[in-house]
């Protein structure tokens, strides 16, 4: 166990440097020169120099990589050439928003989705079911932006139950993660109700009919942990989805996450808070994954971490 | 519920006012908010140079001059008075007495030369450094090699003197700008780079809350050295609200200032909205859109193909692409401007002459071409309008539709772009002065690798005699100045490095509750609106 983990983290810290690789290259073959965009239109080409050089924006690719990664490893991600601050500072602000509607999303779309999957495997193939599976592939197929400004309007506009947008109290949070919740809805109970229709068949199932079992207990007790495995692994996945930054959700409810910051920060090419967000959320994706595979045995312990 | 709670604050501080009744006559009191989709950068004036923070720095620093309030006229602030020496080299400022920074010191002479100093300083990195070029021993200070400028001196605590290297009509102007507020060091040395988020100035607010990413808060400051000012107890700047959800919470009445403005798209649909009637305030700005015509790439080398040009835009349908949001330009320079000329016909729209032009430049084939756009909304639609009047007179464009830094450094290289609509990236002056439209983008000093002569327009005998013109920094020349600067800018239409297209018109948006002097929701410097003098009218 110990060594998988270790072993599993090493591999972490390797896809992060090629993360960080790829993204610094990318960013260094952007046309836009960083020194000029710090020194604005009325600058002398004396001043943008001067910035070049401070910067170290005058030194060859690998150099710059380098100073890069020996600052990061000394947790400095470097300041925004536009905003003017630490770059960890804007993520580290923008984090507790990002994971509370990454928390709030999640359960909206595991209780939903759990829901809804079950009650579709039970009555499976009845007219419930149908009605149920496309309920979740709308959901599935509809955009973000279609269905949060669907949402925003209905409920924040027209019926005034929620604010425009914001955060700071629980009001705020309901239509961005019922938003998101929908989206998931549609994935979790399509894998749930497929996960728990082929674990119906097996021979244990059976057996725990057979001798007389009450059906739902058989779903609960028997059934529904061995068909959890699949939702486990997605909200893996899931966790380093959200931390990437929802763009769309974000920008439509003005909620101050890091989406928000990353878009900015593509639309005025500032470097260090991209290099920034992308490693935070190559993180995020990679640790959501282990601690997803670290969490299946115990849920299924027919499964070894080798 | 926090939002809520400042709401009903705000409520119940007018109510208390109300309550006060003189209070009420002076429109003293009460709390609005202002959204912005943008986080707020920094509120360092040496640094902030967007449109966003630019008034908002206003607010919290002083300079040593100023504008009256919805006017381009100039007028000391922080300095009591000044004196020009008839050489027009030296300038002697008295400051204004009791003074007082936000964290209770008196301001002093020494801050105004520590501040002037600072900004030159290229460890500081200011974008405006170069605006104090003739203050005496500017080159030795912003190379570093000094350690101050010299030309700044400190006679008593009440009096600073500037030397100028040259004579410089603009000077006074540059000393309004915002690189030119004063800070002070203690402060200054005590954050180092975060100065901007922790600003200490002279100003009618000081900043007392900053969540990055949610908002800003500045509150009155009650030792303001300007008696009655400012009215507003408090500006909530709230910040990542998209400009269409601004509109509606504006609608609703939850805000005051929809910083962004109205979306283009929008904005038939929301001036033709009878809920916003009287809430939007349209006023000219010192802006010129303007297409750029590489004068040192083939074929627009050729002055007949760039007059030609000139005459195939349709600007009018242009202008109505943006819903009528601008009024078509002939010249460089905006109309607000002094040096516009109001005579000057410029080049007429006239499709068929601009064909038989290019055909007596020998491309009677026409010839194929690049056009480079910033691509947001509505630019890539304007370049698509330039491109249809192009292909008119048999010039074929390929639309480069790129992300705005990308565009800037493409203009910044000489042989990159032979053509670009400026829509975005357009020039809006520091100051005005005509001189602010020249040098940057039209002289030969712009037309340098990363520069913003995009034209690549350089003409040395123009060059001499817009330095001769700055030189006139006597206030009885100021007129005889102004008009060689219309010369000057006629003469450069005249050589068709640009295609002015349109000089965009602004419009604010705002709560009804909002009122204030004549001007102040157009001025022409602080934008959206002079934030000292706005105030709640509770009469509407």
């Amino acid at each position: 166990m110990y060594a998988y983990v270790i072993r599993r983290l090493v591999e972490a810290a390797l896809i992060l440097l090629g993360v960080s690789f790829i993204t610094f290259i990318l960013l260094y073959l952007v046309p836009a020169d960083p020194a000029r965009q710090i020194a604005g239109r009325s600058a002398t080409a004396q001043t943008v120099e001067n910035i070049r050089e401070q910067l170290g924006l005058n030194l060859p690719f690998y150099e710059q990589y380098w100073r890069y990664l020996v600052n990061l490893l000394q947790g400095d991600f470097g300041r925004s050439y536009l905003q003017k601050s630490e770059v960890s500072e804007l993520i580290a602000a923008r984090l507790p928003a990002s994971l509370l509607l990454m928390v709030a999303a999640i359960c909206t779309e595991l209780v939903m989705g759990v829901m809804i999957g079950v009650i579709a495997a039970i009555k499976r193939d009845t007219p419930l079911d149908k009605g149920l599976m496309v309920f979740s592939f709308v959901g599935v197929s509809a955009p973000q932006f279609v269905v949060g400004i669907l949402l925003l309007y209905v409920f924040a506009v027209q019926l005034q139950w929620f604010p425009i947008g914001g955060y700071g109290t629980f009001a705020h949070i309901v239509l961005p993660a019922l938003t998101l919740g929908v989206l998931g809805t549609g994935w979790y109970s399509r894998m749930m109700r497929s996960s728990l229709i082929d674990v119906m068949t097996q021979d244990y199932i059976r057996t725990a009919r057979a001798k007389g079992m009450p059906r739902y207990r058989v779903i609960f007790r028997h059934a529904l942990p061995n068909a959890f495995l699949p939702i486990i692994a997605m909200i893996g996945i899931d966790i380093g989805f959200f931390m990437s930054g929802i763009v769309v959700v974000e920008s439509v409810f003005g909620w101050p996450g890091i989406g928000q910051l990353a878009w900015q920060a593509i639309q005025r090419v500032d470097i260090p808070i991209i290099m920034g967000v992308t490693l935070v959320s190559a993180c995020a994706i990679v640790l959501g994954n282990l601690v997803a595979d670290l969490i299946a045995p115990f849920v299924d312990p027919r499964i070894k971490l080798k | 519920m926090k939002l809520k709670n400042k709401l009903l604050a705000g409520v119940a501080a007018t109510a208390m006012t109300l309550g006060a009744g003189t209070a009420l006559a002076d429109n003293m009191g009460g709390n609005i908010i202002v959204t912005y989709k943008d986080d707020v950068s920094t509120l360092d004036p040496a640094i902030g140079y967007d449109w966003q923070n630019w008034s908002m720095i206003k607010s919290l620093f002083d300079g040593l001059m100023d504008y009256e309030p919805g006017t381009t006229e100039l007028v000391p602030d922080l300095a009591e008075s000044y004196t020009i020496s008839d050489d027009g080299l030296v300038y002697t400022f008295k400051l204004k007495p009791g003074v007082k920074f936000h964290n209770g010191r008196e301001l002093v002479a020494s801050d105004v030369k520590y501040t002037l100093d600072r900004v030159v300083n290229p460890e500081t990195q200011s974008p405006g450094a170069g605006f104090f070029g003739a203050i005496d021993g500017f080159d030795a200070a912003s190379a570093g090699e000094a350690d101050g400028l010299s030309g700044v001196n400190v006679l008593d605590d009440q009096t600073v003197e500037i030397t100028l290297s040259r004579p410089d009509a603009t000077f006074l102007h540059v000393m309004a700008l915002n690189f030119a507020h004063v800070v002070p060091k203690e402060v200054v040395e005590e954050h180092g780079q975060d100065f901007g988020k922790h600003p200490v100035g002279t100003g009618a607010y000081e900043m007392t809350d900053w969540t990055l990413g949610q908002h800003v808060i500045f509150s009155r400051f009650d030792d303001y050295h300007h008696e009655g000012l400012p009215k507003l107890d408090q500006i909530t700047f709230e910040v990542g609200q998209e400009p269409i959800v601004a509109l509606l919470r504006l609608e609703r009445g939850e805000i005051d200032i929809a910083g962004d403005g109205i979306p283009p798209a929008k904005f038939l649909e929301v001036t033709n909205n009878p809920e916003f009637d009287g809430s939007i305030v349209e006023g000219s700005q010192l802006h010129t859109g303007y297409i750029t015509l590489n004068t040192q790439m083939a074929p627009f080398d050729n002055l007949k193909v760039r007059q030609a040009v000139n005459m195939a835009i349709n600007k009018d349908r242009i202008v109505r692409i943006i819903n009528g949001r601008a009024v078509p330009a002939n010249q460089p320079l905006p109309p607000l401007m002094p040096g516009y000329d109001e005579s000057y016909e410029g080049f007429k729209f006239d499709p068929d002459a601009a064909k038989a032009l290019l055909a007596e430049a020998g491309f009677a084939d026409g010839f194929t071409t690049e056009l480079y756009v910033a691509n947001t909304d509505p630019q890539p639609r304007i370049a698509q309008a330039i491109q249809q009047d192009l292909s008119n007179i048999g010039i074929k464009a390929e639309i480069k539709s790129l992300a705005q830094a990308n565009v800037i450094a493409a203009g910044g290289e000489k042989d990159q772009a032979p053509i670009i609509w400026s829509g975005g990236m357009a020039w809006i002056a520091d100051f005005p002065d005509p001189s602010n439209f020249y040098g940057p983008i039209l002289g030969c000093g712009g037309a340098v690798p990363g520069g913003w002569n995009w034209a690549w327009y350089c003409n040395p005998e123009l060059d001499e005699r817009a330095t001769a013109a700055d030189a006139m920094a006597d206030p009885s020349q100021a007129e005889a100045r102004i008009e060689e600067w219309k010369k000057i800018f006629t003469e450069i239409q005249n050589e068709a490095p640009w295609v002015p297209v349109f000089n965009e018109q602004r419009f604010t948006i705002r709560s009804k509750r909002l009122a204030g002097p004549e001007g102040i929701f157009v001025d022409p410097v602080h934008i959206p609106v002079h934030y000292d003098h706005v105030y709640i009218s509770e009469g509407n």
